[in-house]
C-alpha cells in the first residue's frame, strides 16, 4: 500500500450545456488532468437526484462532482438554483452518514471553461485522494455481489414502509 | 383665404400669409438675408422687395413682412425691384464688404463693388440672433445696444451675459458669422457641444441629425438629452422647418412585443479601447488614432472630406501602423482579432495613395488567409510600405534625437533585425481588438447562450452547426459569435436566415425526444411538479385528477422528475433506472 498511490474513483454528473461543454473543450484543448473521473451526461444539473449520488457512493465511489452552468445562465432557467439548494440539504445527510463533506463537491463551470473543469477534476481527485477510500460499499459487500446485496437492501427498506410499486 | 396675383401666377392663401411665403409656395424665388422660417418676420435687410401694383400707382415693400390681402397684384421681377434691390445691396455690402452671404448675393445681381464709403463690419442687423435667443431660446441674452450708427448686437451693458446658456443658436441662424455672436463676447460659460457619435466625436453634431450617410431608416431623430424643446420646452425651430409635420415632441418610447418562431442574434463587436494600453498613448498624446478614427478621417463624408490630415491640419509625412492592440496578448485578449491586418494594409494602402507617407506597419504575424488577401500584402510590399516584425513597446512625444523633435517616436522591437528601433513618425494608428459587447452577457442570458472562450456566443457545434446556437430556433451570426471580416459576415448572415426559414417552411417543429411523462397510476397529486417546472409545462389535469405534461412545452430538463416524491415523474432518456445503471457500470 505504502508504494502504490490510491487511485479514487470517482464520479462526474455534468450539465449537457456548460459543464460537458466545458469537459469536452478540455479534451478537445488538450488539457491533462486526472483520469479519475467518469463523466455522466444528464441535461441539467436539476435532473442530478441526490439519490443518484448516494447511489453512487453506495456502488463504490470515492467522491462526486455535480457541474453545472453559473447561476443566472442555466439553460432551463433555474435548475441550477434547485441543484444548489438539493447539495446543502445532501451535505447535511452526508454528516449524518458519517461521509466528509468534501467527498462531495458542486461547482459551476460553463461551456467556455475547460481550464475550471481539468482544475476541479485535479482538485478533487488530490482531495479525495487525501481523505482515502470511502469503501462504503464494504458494509454490504459480505452479503454478496455488491449490486445485488444494495437492491436487496432497498426492497427489504420498501418492504417496511409498504411502498408499493 | 385670400387670393392674390404673383408675376401673373394666381394662389390662394391663408389670411396672415406674408407676400414672401405665398411667393415660396409659387416656387418664385425672393432673396432674402434676415428671414428665417422659424422666426417672426423683422424686415431689416431689405433686400426681399417686391413691387405692389395698385390701381393708381404702385409701391414697394419688404415682401416678409407685408401680409397677402385679397386681389393684391404683387411684382417681383420689375426693373424697379431689381433697381431698388440693387442699391440695398451696395449699401449692404458698403457696410459689410467681407460677409460672403452679401457678396454672393451682390454678385447674383452684378454688383462686384460697392459705390458707397466702405465701411468693415461683420453684422449688418439683420437680428436674427436676437430674435432667434429671445423667440425660440427664451433666453433673451443678447439684444440691440445703442441706436443709429453705434448700433449694435451685444448682451447688456457690452458685459458677459450671466443668463446666455452657450446654446450656440445665435451662430447658427447669423448669416454673417459675424464676430459678435461667438462665446467669448457673450458669455463666460464654457459651451458643450455635441460630439458626432459616427465620426467618432472628431466632428459635432446638431441635436436633431441624421446618425450617418447610410442609415436606414434614412430619417433624422431627436436627441433628447440635447434638444432645448425637449429639455426646456422653449425652441422647436425644426417644426417650423418639417412641411411634412413629422415632427412631434410628445411622442414616447413604446415598446412592442412580437412573437416570432426564430431569432437570429447579430448583436455585433464592440472595438478594443486604447486607452488600457496606457504606453500607446492613445487619449492622451496627438495624433495617436484608433482604427475607426483613422476611418473617419480617410473617408469622403468623414470630417476632414477625405483628406488624410494630422490634428495640425498637416498632411503627415510618416505613418505608423501598430498592429495587435489588445489581441494575442495574454493581458487583453488571448485570441487573434482577424481583420485587423487586412484593415491595417488598407490603410497602408490609403495612405501611401493620398499623402504618399511613409508608412511603417508594426506586426506580430501577417494573418492575410482570404481570397485575394496575400496578393494584396504582397502588392502593399511592393508599394514600399515597411513592414517590421515586432511587438511595439511604446509611443512616446519625448525626443532624444533632433530628428525626433516635435514627432511621436515608435519604440518597437524589430525581430527580423535583432534590433530597437525608434520610429520618429507624425501619425500613429492602433489596430485594436474586436471584442464582444459590454452587455453581451445580457444578451447571452435573454437568449439562453452559452460563451465560448473569450466571450463570444457559443455555436452549437464548431463544424457541424456554427450557425445554430445551443437553443432550437436561435440563430447566430456575425462578429458576436466570434472575430470576422464582411464576407464571412454575410455568409453566416445569410446561412442564418435561411435557417430560420427552414424552420418556417417545415410547418411543423420536431421535439426532442426527453421529455418527461407522469405515470398516473403513481401520481399522489401533490402538484409539487407544477410548482417546479420552470416552464408551465406541468398543468393539473381537474377531470383525471392528475398532473400532466404539456409535452410541447416541455424542454426536457428533468426538475420535476428529482422534485416528485411518489417517483410518478420519469424524463424519457435519463430514467432514474437508465442512470444507476450508468453508475453500475462506471463503478463495477
Amino acid at each position: 500500500m505504502a508504494d502504490t498511490q490510491f487511485e479514487p474513483k470517482l464520479v462526474g454528473f455534468l450539465c449537457r450545456w456548460c459543464s460537458y461543454t466545458g469537459a469536452d473543450l478540455a479534451g478537445t484543448s488538450r488539457k491533462e488532468y486526472p483520469p479519475n473521473l467518469t463523466p455522466l451526461r444528464v441535461m441539467c444539473s436539476g435532473r442530478v437526484d441526490p439519490t443518484f449520488v448516494l447511489h453512487a457512493l453506495a456502488q463504490g465511489a470515492d467522491g462526486v462532482l455535480i457541474a453545472g452552468c453559473h447561476p443566472g445562465d442555466c439553460h432551463y432557467k433555474e435548475g441550477n438554483y434547485k441543484a444548489m439548494r438539493r447539495y446543502r440539504m445532501l451535505l447535511e445527510l452526508l454528516d449524518t452518514f458519517g461521509i466528509e463533506r468534501d467527498r462531495v463537491r458542486l461547482e459551476w463551470i460553463s461551456a467556455s471553461e475547460g481550464d475550471l473543469f481539468a482544475e476541479t477534476v485535479a482538485d478533487l481527485t488530490d482531495k479525495v485522494r487525501q481523505l482515502g477510500p470511502l469503501n462504503w460499499s464494504a458494509n454490504w459487500e459480505e452479503n454478496g455481489e455488491r449490486s445485488e446485496a444494495l437492491q436487496a437492501i432497498v426492497l427489504e427498506h420498501e418492504r417496511a414502509m409498504e411502498v408499493v410499486r | 383665404m385670400v387670393s392674390l396675383t404673383i408675376d401673373g401666377k394666381k394662389i390662394d392663401v391663408e389670411h396672415g400669409t406674408t407676400v414672401l411665403q405665398a411667393a415660396e409656395k409659387l416656387g418664385i424665388w425672393i432673396p432674402t438675408l434676415c428671414h428665417h422660417r422659424s422666426l417672426t418676420p423683422y424686415g431689416a435687410c431689405r433686400v426681399c422687395l417686391v413691387e405692389l401694383q395698385w390701381p393708381r400707382g404702385s409701391s414697394i415693400e419688404a415682401s416678409c413682412v407685408y401680409p397677402a390681402a385679397d386681389g393684391m397684384s404683387v411684382r417681383t421681377d420689375t426693373d424697379r425691384v431689381v433697381r431698388t434691390r440693387k442699391i440695398m445691396l451696395e449699401l449692404l455690402l458698403a457696410r459689410c464688404p467681407e460677409v460672403r452671404a452679401i457678396r454672393d448675393l451682390a454678385g447674383h445681381f452684378g454688383i462686384t463693388r460697392s459705390r458707397f464709403p466702405q465701411q468693415d463690419s461683420d453684422c449688418f442687423l439683420c437680428g436674427m440672433c436676437v430674435r432667434v435667443c429671445n423667440e425660440r431660446m427664451g433666453v433673451g441674452a443678447i439684444n440691440f445696444l445703442h441706436r443709429g450708427v453705434e448700433k449694435k448686437v451685444s448682451p447688456p451693458y457690452d458685459a458677459h451675459s450671466p443668463i446666455c446658456i452657450a446654446c450656440g443658436a445665435c451662430q447658427v441662424v447669423c448669416p454673417a458669422h459675424s464676430r459678435s455672436v461667438e462665446f467669448d463676447r457673450l458669455t463666460s460659460h464654457t459651451p458643450r457641444p455635441i460630439p458626432s457619435e459616427f465620426d467618432e466625436g472628431l466632428s459635432q453634431r446638431a441635436a436633431v441629425y441624421i446618425p450617418f450617410a447610410q442609415a436606414v431608416p434614412h430619417k433624422p431623430v431627436i436627441d433628447a438629452e440635447h434638444c432645448i424643446r425637449l429639455q426646456t420646452g422653449a425652441c422647436g425651430a425644426c417644426q417650423a422647418f418639417c412641411d411634412a409635420g413629422a415632427i412631434d415632441f410628445d411622442q414616447q418610447d413604446t415598446f412592442r412585443e412580437i412573437e416570432v418562431g426564430s431569432i437570429v442574434v447579430a448583436t455585433g463587436f464592440e472595438v478594443f479601447d486604447g486607452r488600457q494600453i496606457a504606453r500607446y498613448g492613445y487619449g492622451r498624446l496627438k495624433n495617436v488614432m484608433s482604427a475607426l478614427d483613422f476611418e473617419r478621417i480617410s473617408h469622403a463624408s468623414g470630417p476632414t472630406n477625405g483628406e488624410i490630415l494630422t490634428s495640425e491640419g498637416q498632411p503627415p509625412e510618416s505613418v505608423a501602423i501598430i498592429h495587435c492592440v489588445g489581441s494575442r496578448d495574454e493581458h487583453y485578449h488571448e485570441y487573434c482579432s482577424r481583420v485587423c491586418c487586412m484593415y491595417s494594409l488598407k490603410f497602408a494602402h490609403l495612405v501611401k495613395e493620398k499623402t504618399g507617407a511613409e508608412v511603417y506597419n508594426c506586426y506580430i504575424d501577417m494573418r492575410t488567409p482570404g481570397k485575394g488577401y496575400e496578393e494584396f500584402y504582397k502588392r502593399l510590399l511592393h508599394e514600399g510600405v515597411q513592414f517590421i516584425r515586432g511587438k511595439v513597446a511604446e509611443v512616446t512625444d519625448v525626443a532624444e534625437t533632433e530628428e525626433e523633435e516635435g514627432k511621436l517616436v515608435v519604440v518597437c522591437e524589430d525581430t527580423l533585425l535583432g534590433l530597437t528601433r525608434r520610429l520618429p513618425v507624425d501619425m500613429v494608428i492602433l489596430s485594436a481588438a474586436l471584442q464582444p459587447g459590454a452587455d453581451s452577457d445580457h444578451v447571452a442570458r435573454l437568449f439562453s447562450l452559452s460563451c465560448s472562450q473569450g466571450d463570444f456566443f457559443l455555436e452549437k457545434h464548431p463544424k457541424l452547426a456554427p450557425v445554430e446556437a445551443a437553443t432550437e430556433g436561435i440563430y447566430l451570426a456575425g462578429a458576436c459569435q466570434g472575430p470576422k471580416d464582411i464576407p464571412d459576415s454575410v455568409a453566416q448572415g445569410a446561412a442564418a436566415a435561411a435557417c430560420a426559414l427552414s424552420l418556417a417552411d417545415r410547418g411543423k417543429y420536431v421535439l426532442e425526444p426527453i421529455t418527461s411523462e407522469i405515470v398516473p397510476e403513481r401520481c399522489s397529486r401533490c402538484k409539487t411538479c407544477i410548482t417546479s417546472c420552470p416552464y408551465s409545462a406541468i398543468v393539473f389535469d381537474e377531470q383525471h385528477d392528475i398532473s400532466l405534461i404539456i409535452e410541447e412545452l416541455c424542454k426536457g430538463c428533468g426538475t420535476c422528475v428529482v422534485t416528485c416524491p411518489s417517483g410518478a415523474a420519469r424524463q424519457k432518456g435519463f430514467e432514474d433506472v437508465q442512470i444507476y445503471a450508468e453508475l453500475d457500470g462506471i463503478l463495477t
